[in-house]
């Protein structure tokens, strides 16, 4: 790795914390195509994609359990199950071919897209006068 | 006020105690989000967050922050589970990863300040164009 992409790769990293912060999307959606960029594959990507989301969740995450937004019970059994589906999405992730896999992140980034547009119009407040 | 009243206390009950998040109700959430966070490396929360509004019943702000303590576990499985294929790249990893963490903070807290929604327009524009990219590299 050169001294430059270094330097890339540690500013790509702060802008994506930022973006995911204003906007209040994962990383992962981000991290994965800055990934790319940086010379990985598909299916590299998008594991180590997984170990970078890690310190953000594990930071907002303690957040939300301070403001009592977090019910412990419900996420560590949603948590736990997830792990079933993890094994079973990286099986299928590993068969499919990497062209493939990239299509597939291609139209989730425009389902994001299209979500937090659809998410911004319905959130605008219709009287912006009243207090 | 006779009228609302009963209303008012039916539905915040509902909030309270929801009887909907049964044990069956929250592995399946799990599991389609363990499916999803895995098949495309993130963390799962755009399936997970939607899944457990409409089937626990949880107010947003609340099944946004469960769904940060579920993903915790979730992605940790995921590295576990790429990593036994040798697929994960540790030092691109934290090159990436430690800034955001930094970037989060900063991002949240930027949040309160500003309107955001010109941003967001632009920001989905931006999720656009990559996609095209990944498309047609």
């Amino acid at each position: 790795m050169s001294a430059s992409t270094i330097a890339l790769a540690l500013a790509l990293g702060l802008a994506t914390g930022v973006l995911s912060g204003l906007f209040g999307v994962g990383g992962g959606i981000l991290f994965v195509p800055i990934l790319l960029a940086l010379g990985l594959g598909q299916l590299e990507a998008q594991a180590t994609s997984l170990l970078a989301i890690l310190p953000t969740v594990a930071a907002g995450a303690w957040n939300q359990r301070r403001y009592g937004n977090l019910r412990v019970r419900t996420a560590v059994i949603v948590g736990l199950a997830s792990v079933l589906g993890v094994e079973i999405g990286a099986r299928i992730a590993t068969a499919l071919p990497e062209d493939t896999l990239r299509r597939l992140f291609a139209v989730l980034l425009f389902a994001v897209a299209a979500q937090l547009v659809w998410r911004t119009v319905r959130a605008r407040p219709r009287y912006p006068d009243l207090p | 006020m006779a009228i609302s009243a009963p209303i008012a206390a039916v539905r915040t009950r509902a909030v309270l105690t929801p009887p909907y998040d049964t044990p069956v109700r929250l592995v399946a959430i799990g599991l389609a989000a363990g499916v999803f966070s895995a098949l495309f490396g993130v963390g799962g929360g755009i399936v997970a967050v939607p899944l457990l509004i409409l089937l626990t019943h949880l107010p947003e702000r609340m099944a946004t922050a469960t769904s940060l303590g579920a993903i915790g576990i979730t992605a940790f499985a995921g590295v576990i589970a790429y990593a036994a294929r040798g697929e994960v790249e540790v030092g691109y990893a934290a090159l990436v990863g430690l800034p955001a963490a930094a970037g989060a903070l900063m991002g949240t807290s930027l949040q309160q300040r500003i309107t955001t929604s010109m941003l967001t327009y632009g920001f989905a524009l931006l999720l656009t164009g990559v996609g095209v990219r990944l498309l047609w590299p």
